[in-house]
Formats: structure tokens, C-alpha cells, sequence
């Protein structure tokens, strides 16, 4: 086994380990916080598609996690007010069912991912990050505009959504949710990785008119490996949403594209488990210098200075070493 | 009829007009040497055929005008390129890099090292660390991947070794004799492309001045285009 994979399997342990603990000692909140980072980890490697194999730099990604999280607000709003979401020419009515707003969820950041990616693919570089955050500040002020769903306020849900067989509103095995979902998408991922379209992508970011020699239209690919982080990163925005039982534009802001990113870079990008190491990091920093400063985002500035200047690989590059051998 | 076509075919860079004229034609299975001095436009010309620059002319590729095709769906029809200078994907592994070109047909992994058994020992190795002569190689497989019915070689020898020149020859002759894939082959050496190829054609000026059956290639026209 590579050092890497001996990483990322402690990575996996404390986050069975770490809830585990906190279970037995019976600290609710520590449970809180690890979902929170299962959450952000989620969200980070739906980016990690985008960013890491295909060298897509978004600034909008908060657009697809803020989907998520409406998408649930919304459904569950309806269910809870007892009205129906859509009247004509069908009734659709509200739910509070966790795969059926997973499904909403996804389908819906899946679809925006595909308009988005329609119309920024078409540019690369500076362009494409500047369109990525148009988008995104559109969403932000059309959700902070749209009164019915609560506005700038955002909107609250009572009792967290269900899903068969669980309670929910017990943070474990909510927290646990989020882990099979969080193990999913790394299975995902990995096995992108590895696919001919993972490596096509890849190669497609370093010689795209090779790419194009042999048959292949970088773009295309491009735009499949959008759909599917944003779908990822939507996911996300879902669970968060429940997690909170709250969802406000804030979601859809660009500091919230920012912060997706942060996990990204600072994890290590490209790397399997760099979201989760970034997210996992970022959690942590602010718990604990959180109860210290209220600007303890001035630390992980000087940390993420250092990643990007020293430590190119983020944190799982400094620990497990560069990628690959040769 | 011919698998590939060219009639009157003129391209520029910009302002300066690199190609003039040229005219190609290439029939199923069969070999054919591109051949002129450096700048004449013999990779112009590749890269017209591949659309990786407009070119106006008649472009013809078994029945489909190629004219205003992008370059991956020319690609897609069956023209592989092994271009100038390899350029194989670097961060990739070698036999990532035949993973992501690979379409179904003749060709697969097992068959590319077959070919060349070097790739097949450094299948794990990042193509960024090969040799120039297993960079060339993997550059040959990687098109090969693609199962494409026209090969273009654009000066797959240039810079190697003298050992290592002969076992991709050695290749050359073994896709032509066994696959009886098309081929257009651009190189530097008029002996080696003598043994390969059925036809040739010389490029003047980004004009193709002769072209016909390489026995009929004599020394004087030799001397007249390519300085021999």
C-alpha cells in the first residue's frame, strides 16, 4: 500500500472513529460538527470533478450546493405548510422524504450544471471563473429577491426530513447518512479517476487538441465531468440544508463557492481524499480557533498562503508526497 | 476510390498563405510518402487533413467532406495522427494513455504491446519519463488506439537513436504488412521511406509538384525537390 492509500484509509477511520467516540462520551455536538465536515467533503469532491481531473476552476459552485439546499427548503417547506408546490396542469405536492428531495436535488443542480457548462465551456481561463461566478451571484440575488421562499431571511424547516427505517433527528444516524453518501462519492470518484473518460478528461486539461487527435471533444468531456460535480456538490447542499433544517441565500453566495474551493486547495487537489482531509481541516480550525478570535479566518489564510506557495499537493500532498511515482 | 483526397488544397497562418495547391490522394491500404525540404508545408498539410487549421480545397476522407468537420470528428471517421514531436498525454501512465484514446476494433492494449513489448514493460510508468524512442512508441500506440483506417506519421523517427529507428521501421512494416491500415508517412530518410511506402509525393513551396509510384522516384527529381 502507498503512503497515500494508508492516508486515506486513517482519514476514513477517524471519520468512523471521531462520531464513535463522541457517541460513547456523549457529545452531541462533536457529532454535529463531523457531519458538517462529511457535508463540506461531500460538496468538495463534487468540485474535485471539476477542478481536480478536469482543471475547471468554478467559482460558482455555491450554485449548485445552494440548489441543493432550496430544493429541499422548498419541498419541505410544502409539506409542512400542508400546500402544494404546483397546481396546474398537475398537482406536485410537497415532500419531506430525504430520497425524494435527494433526487430533486441532484436532478436540479445536475440540470443548472448543464446550462452553466453550456454557455461557460465555451470560454477557459479567467473567463470561464468570471462566468461561473456570474452565474452564481445571479442565483444569490434572485433567491434574496424571490419573496416567496423566504427571501434574504432564507427559510426554516421544524423537524428535519425522514428517511424509511431511521430517526433522523438523531444526530448518529443522520451523521451516518451522510457518511454512505460521502463513501459513494469517493467510490465514484476513484473509479472516474480510472475510467477512460476520467483519464480523456485529464489529459484533455494538459493537450486538448491531442485529445481532440484522437477523437475526443474536450469540451464534451468537460461538460459531462460538470454535470456529475454539480450534481455531487447539489447532494451536499441537501444534506446541509437538513442538517441545519435552515437554507438562506448565504448558500448561494460567492464566499460559499470560495469556501468549497478552500477545501479543495487545501486538502490537496486531484488528490481522492483532499476534499475530505481540506474539509475535515477546515472544521476543525474553525471550532477551535473559532471559540478563540472571531477572525480566525486570518489563520487559515496564512495556511492556505503556505499550501499554495510550499505545498503544492495540500495537505495530502505534504503528508503522502507528490502523485504517483516516476 | 480513394479513402482520402486532396484537390487544390490552400491554407494559411494568418496573413501568410502556407499552402498553394495541393493535391493527394490515398487508396485503401495503401502507403504513400509525403516528402519536400523543411518548410515546404508537408505538416501544413497533416494538420489541414486532421482540422486542426482551415484549409479551402476539396478534403475528401471515404466519402465525407472533411471540410468543415472539427478535428475529433475527423478523428472520429478514422484518421490517426502521430504528431510531430509525440506529444503523449505526460501525467498519464502509459497504459493510461492507450486507455484514453481507445476505441473498439483491431487494436487494444494487448495488441499495442504486442507491437511494441517496450511499452508493455513500462505500462506503469508516467509517459513524461519514457525515453524519446518509448514516448515515439506510445505516440504510435496511442493512435493505433483510436483504430483508425488512415495513419499519418509525422516525422516519427526525427532525433532518435539508430536502434531505435529501426524497430519503429521495423513497426511501420509489420502495421503494413499485417493490418494493411493506410498510411501517410513524412520522414527525412528517402531510404527508409523507399522500403515502407508504395507512392510518394513531394510538396515545393506548399505546392505538391510529383507525385506517383515510389520505383518511379529517380534520382533527378530527387535531387531537383529534396537537395539529394
Amino acid at each position: 500500500m502507498s503512503r497515500e492509500s494508508w492516508l486515506n484509509a486513517a482519514l476514513l477511520l477517524a471519520l468512523v472513529v471521531v462520531p464513535g467516540w463522541a457517541l460513547w462520551a456523549d457529545e452531541p455536538f462533536t457529532i454535529t460538527l463531523a457531519t458538517r465536515a462529511v457535508i463540506f467533503a461531500l460538496a468538495a469532491v463534487g468540485l474535485n470533478i471539476a477542478l481536480g481531473m478536469g482543471g475547471l476552476v468554478s467559482l460558482g459552485h455555491a450554485v449548485f450546493f445552494g440548489i441543493g439546499g432550496y430544493a429541499m427548503g422548498i419541498l419541505a417547506s410544502h409539506a409542512q405548510n400542508y400546500t402544494a408546490l404546483m397546481e396546474w396542469p398537475f398537482v406536485i405536492e410537497g415532500t419531506k422524504s430525504m430520497p425524494v428531495i435527494w433526487l430533486v436535488a441532484v436532478a436540479a443542480s445536475s440540470c443548472a450544471a448543464l446550462v452553466i457548462g453550456l454557455l461557460s465551456l465555451r470560454t477557459s481561463g479567467v473567463y470561464f471563473i468570471m462566468i461561473t461566478l456570474a452565474f452564481g451571484q445571479m442565483m444569490y440575488f434572485f433567491a434574496i429577491s424571490w419573496p416567496a421562499y423566504g427571501g434574504e431571511d432564507g427559510l426554516s424547516i421544524y423537524v428535519r426530513n425522514g428517511f424509511p427505517g431511521l430517526n433522523t433527528l438523531v444526530p448518529i444516524q443522520f451523521y451516518g447518512i451522510c457518511l454512505v453518501w460521502l463513501c459513494i462519492a469517493l467510490l465514484l470518484y476513484a473509479r472516474l479517476m480510472r475510467s477512460p473518460f476520467g483519464l480523456a478528461l485529464n489529459a484533455a486539461r494538459q493537450v486538448p487538441a491531442r485529445v481532440r487527435a484522437v477523437g475526443l471533444d474536450p469540451r464534451r468531456l468537460q461538460l459531462v465531468a460538470l454535470v456529475i460535480s454539480g450534481g455531487i456538490t447539489g447532494l451536499a447542499g441537501a444534506l446541509f440544508a437538513d442538517l441545519n433544517r435552515f437554507v438562506s441565500p448565504s448558500m448561494l453566495s460567492w464566499q460559499m463557492s470560495g469556501e468549497i474551493m478552500v477545501f479543495v486547495i487545501i486538502g490537496g487537489v486531484a488528490r481522492l481524499f483532499g476534499p475530505v482531509a481540506g474539509a475535515g481541516f477546515y472544521v476543525l480550525l474553525e471550532h477551535l480557533l473559532g471559540g478563540v478570535s472571531e477572525f480566525w479566518q486570518i489563520f487559515l489564510g496564512l495556511f492556505l498562503l503556505a499550501v499554495v506557495l510550499f505545498g503544492k499537493g495540500g495537505l495530502v500532498g505534504m503528508i503522502a508526497g507528490r502523485r504517483r511515482d516516476g | 476510390m480513394s479513402l482520402l483526397s486532396l484537390h487544390r488544397v490552400t491554407a494559411s497562418y494568418g496573413a501568410s498563405q502556407a499552402l498553394f495547391g495541393v493535391d493527394l490522394e490515398i487508396a485503401p491500404g495503401q502507403a504513400v510518402a509525403m516528402m519536400g525540404r523543411n518548410g515546404m508545408g508537408k505538416t501544413t498539410t497533416v494538420h489541414c487533413i486532421c482540422r486542426m487549421l482551415p484549409a479551402q480545397g476539396t478534403l475528401v476522407f471515404d466519402g465525407h467532406d472533411l471540410s468543415r468537420l472539427p478535428s475529433h470528428k475527423a478523428a472520429r471517421l478514422g484518421i490517426g495522427l502521430v504528431p510531430e514531436g509525440r506529444r503523449c498525454f505526460r501525467d498519464l501512465t502509459v497504459s493510461e494513455n492507450l486507455i484514453a484514446a481507445a476505441r473498439p476494433g483491431h487494436w487494444d492494449a494487448a495488441r499495442v504491446e504486442a507491437l511494441f513489448p517496450r511499452l508493455g514493460e513500462r505500462r506503469r510508468q508516467r509517459a513524461a519519463s519514457l525515453s524519446g524512442g518509448e514516448q515515439q512508441m506510445l505516440a504510435i500506440g496511442r493512435a493505433l488506439m483510436t483504430n483508425p483506417r488512415l495513419l499519418i506519421l509525422d516525422e516519427a523517427t526525427e532525433g532518435l537513436a539508430p536502434t531505435v529507428r529501426r524497430e519503429i521501421w521495423a513497426a511501420i512494416a509489420a502495421l503494413k504488412a499485417e493490418s494493411g491500415m493506410a498510411m501517410l508517412v513524412i520522414d527525412k530518410s528517402l531510404k527508409e521511406l523507399r522500403g515502407a511506402c508504395d507512392r510518394a509525393v513531394i510538396l515545393e513551396r506548399g505546392r505538391s509538384v510529383w507525385s506517383g509510384a515510389m520505383a518511379d522516384l529517380s534520382g533527378e527529381i530527387g535531387e531537383t525537390y529534396l537537395g539529394l
